[in-house]
């Protein structure tokens, strides 16, 4: 690429320069917006007189002496008790990776040591069940659930989290166990080992790069998901997400949709640090299956 | 590995997805068949010094051992998705009766809620997938133009729109786009139309909604061509200069074919999600301009009175839609490794 980029005319170098602030603004700027104007009160941040306002706050000035006030994030967590919907949140995303971490490597690794073609087709119908919009599933599980009374209780959000996650989690450690050479547990058996102690003693300590990975799209897909905790959990056990919906029917109309502007906030800030300590491997997860499939 | 050795490190994934995935679609497909129960009527006679009279109450207590009796309901058959609220035969017929002319027959259609539904389902998929990954591509040529040091904190502030969980960043949009926040407040100046709002015409909330669309999703495209173009042979691309090819002719003829794989996989993905849109609807608000299939479920599900057979119905007909979109992939799979 050294020679291309000395040829590269001034007018190509400019236009690509303006089309990356462009999108850099459009991706970022969003986010800046929202977490400034989560220091104000509701006139300013949805200001009637003009969007100045939202910069500068001068009815948050005038109502607390300050052009910044975190009135909207003692709203949220104190008055609406978000801090019990970011524990709910806490245990069922831990949950979530946990046990779809321990269900995906056992069987992702026997996917990809199988010889047979049913590992193929196994593979396969894991596909048509990820392309199953979640709401359908959801509305097969909420009369059994009634019935058996399993509705409302974290146990049961973590557990559907886990088996609509289960497809991907398969998918990607099961390419990620072919990258390691067979040779390496296919040993250890000649050693005498059984396959389960192949591997406990062999595998385990070699998959950890490819768990990380996986790992980190089922947090997100346990902290991001809305329709299954909204439509299972009952209101005390309300995780983030159904709680900032819900802030959005009920306190829209009090006047208080600063509460739910200060929660956003406080959801998006993790996966900000997120992005920045995993870059590489989100990164690296998302191409893994478009580069080499 | 053997069978039995293969099924011992299989059973307990293959479990969660019978249990929570195979067997949720056939409780769809048994509760789309059966209606609630209709309340048991008796007739009784108050009779009082002036005369007597008959009215009609509900028999609680034969209700319940009804539903006792036949929890699921009473068995209708395919009359559900018969009905109005879904494939609405009767409707269609009128209407192709009636309609004078193609548009006639579309307006009409395009009253019975879930076609509604699928037309906006189908829209929004058929434009933001191409967009996003346009957007994305030209993103990834880009950032592919830096100098080094720049690449990691763009590719950083790239991935935010994607991360973000979908519900969230739509808010955040959503705000912006309020008559009184600042992109809201910016259309209105640009139109020279202080009353207009985003929100309150059909069009424009489609509009939104794919735009919100592009955004969030083009990272995932931008993400996956910068790691493609990383694998764009150089040499071919030396030799290509060599012979006199353009810029514009290298694209078009040595980076886009090395790509083509790519762009198969990530249109497959893509339908796939956006075909589920869900989440920028509940943020936006905006059930009364549009629903998708999938917030057609769930505003059945939400409600007062959860109407799960009518749920159950929509599910199939989205489950179908889902197997329909991914069977050219299944047929190619089948007659590349089926027989084989």
């Amino acid at each position: 690429m050294t020679i291309s980029a000395r040829r590269r005319p001034a007018t190509l170098n400019l236009l690509i320069g303006i089309c990356l602030i462009a999108w850099l603004l459009l991706a970022i700027f969003p986010f800046v917006w929202t977490l400034w104007g989560s220091f104000k009160v509701e006139g300013d941040f949805f200001s009637k007189a003009g969007w100045q306002n939202a910069l500068s706050g001068p009815l948050t000035q005038l109502e607390y002496g300050a052009s910044f006030t975190g009135a909207g994030y003692h709203g949220a967590w104190v008055k609406e008790e978000f801090w019990r919907a970011v524990l709910n949140s806490l245990v069922v995303v831990v949950c979530v990776v946990v046990v779809s971490l321990t269900f995906g490597t056992l069987g992702g690794y026997a996917l990809s040591r199988s010889t047979y073609r049913y590992a193929f087709w196994l593979l396969i119908v894991a596909l048509v069940f990820r392309a199953m919009p979640p709401i359908t599933l959801v509305s097969g599980y909420l009369l059994p659930f009634y019935r058996l009374n399993l509705w409302g209780h974290l146990p049961t959000a973590i557990i559907v989290l886990v088996a609509i996650n289960q497809p991907f989690t398969l998918w990607m450690l099961t390419a990620f166990f072919k990258n390691i050479p067979k040779d390496l547990d296919e040993s250890a058996r000649v050693d005498g080992c059984t396959q389960f102690q192949a591997f406990r003693h062999v595998i385990i300590p070699v998959m950890w790069p490819g768990v990380i990975t996986t790992g980190l799209f089922s947090f997100l897909l346990a902290y991001n998901d809305f329709v299954v905790t909204a439509m299972l959990l009952s209101k005390q056990n309300q995780t983030m997400i159904p709680k900032i919906a819900s802030f959005l029917g009920t306190t829209q109309t009090e006047g208080n949709v600063m509460f739910a502007v200060a929660s956003v906030v406080s959801v998006t800030a993790p996966l900000f640090l997120l992005v920045m300590f995993f870059q590489r491997q989100i990164v690296s997860g998302l191409t893994a299956g478009a580069v080499k499939g | 590995m053997r069978h039995a050795v293969f099924l011992r490190f299989f059973l307990p994934t293959a479990l969660a997805m019978l249990t929570f995935i195979a067997l949720p679609i056939v409780s769809v497909l048994v509760q789309s068949v059966y209606a609630p129960h209709e309340r048991v009527v008796v007739e009784v006679e108050n009779c009082t010094p002036f005369g007597c009279t008959k009215s009609t109450v509900i028999d609680q207590e034969a209700t319940r051992k009804l539903q006792e009796e036949r929890p699921l309901g009473r068995f209708v058959g395919g009359d559900i998705y018969a009905d109005r609220s879904h494939l609405a035969f009767g409707e269609i017929g009128q209407a192709w009766r009636g309609a004078e002319t193609w548009a006639d027959f579309g307006r009409r259609v395009m009253t019975l809620p879930f076609y509604k539904a699928l037309a906006f389902t189908l829209t929004y998929m058929l434009f933001v997938t191409p967009l996003s990954i346009m957007l994305g591509f030209c993103v990834a040529l880009a950032v592919n133009a830096l100098p080094r040091m720049l690449r990691g904190p763009t590719i950083f502030f790239s991935l935010l729109p994607m991360i973000v969980t979908p519900l969230v960043g739509a808010l955040i949009l959503f705000w912006m786009v309020d008559s009184r926040g600042i992109i809201g407040s910016a259309v209105q100046w640009l139109a020279g139309d202080d009353d207009l709002s985003l929100k309150a015409s059909t069009p424009l909330t489609w509009i939104m909604l794919i735009v919100y669309g592009t955004w969030s999703t083009a990272p995932f495209a931008f993400v996956v061509y910068y790691a493609g173009l990383q694998t764009v042979p150089q040499d071919t691309l030396e030799s290509a200069m060599l012979d006199g090819a353009t810029r514009w002719h290298r694209i078009r003829y040595i980076v886009l074919p090395h790509l083509l794989p790519l762009t198969t996989f990530m249109f497959l993905i893509k339908i796939m999600d956006n075909f589920r849109v869900f989440e920028p609807i509940v943020s936006f608000n905006a059930g009364a301009h549009a629903q998708s299939l999938s917030y057609f479920i769930y505003s059945d599900l939400a409600g007062e009175t959860r109407l799960l057979s009518s749920a159950a119905a929509t599910s199939v007909l989205t489950v179908a839609g889902v197997l329909v979109l991914l069977s050219p992939v299944l047929v190619r799979t089948w007659r590349q490794f089926g027989k084989a």
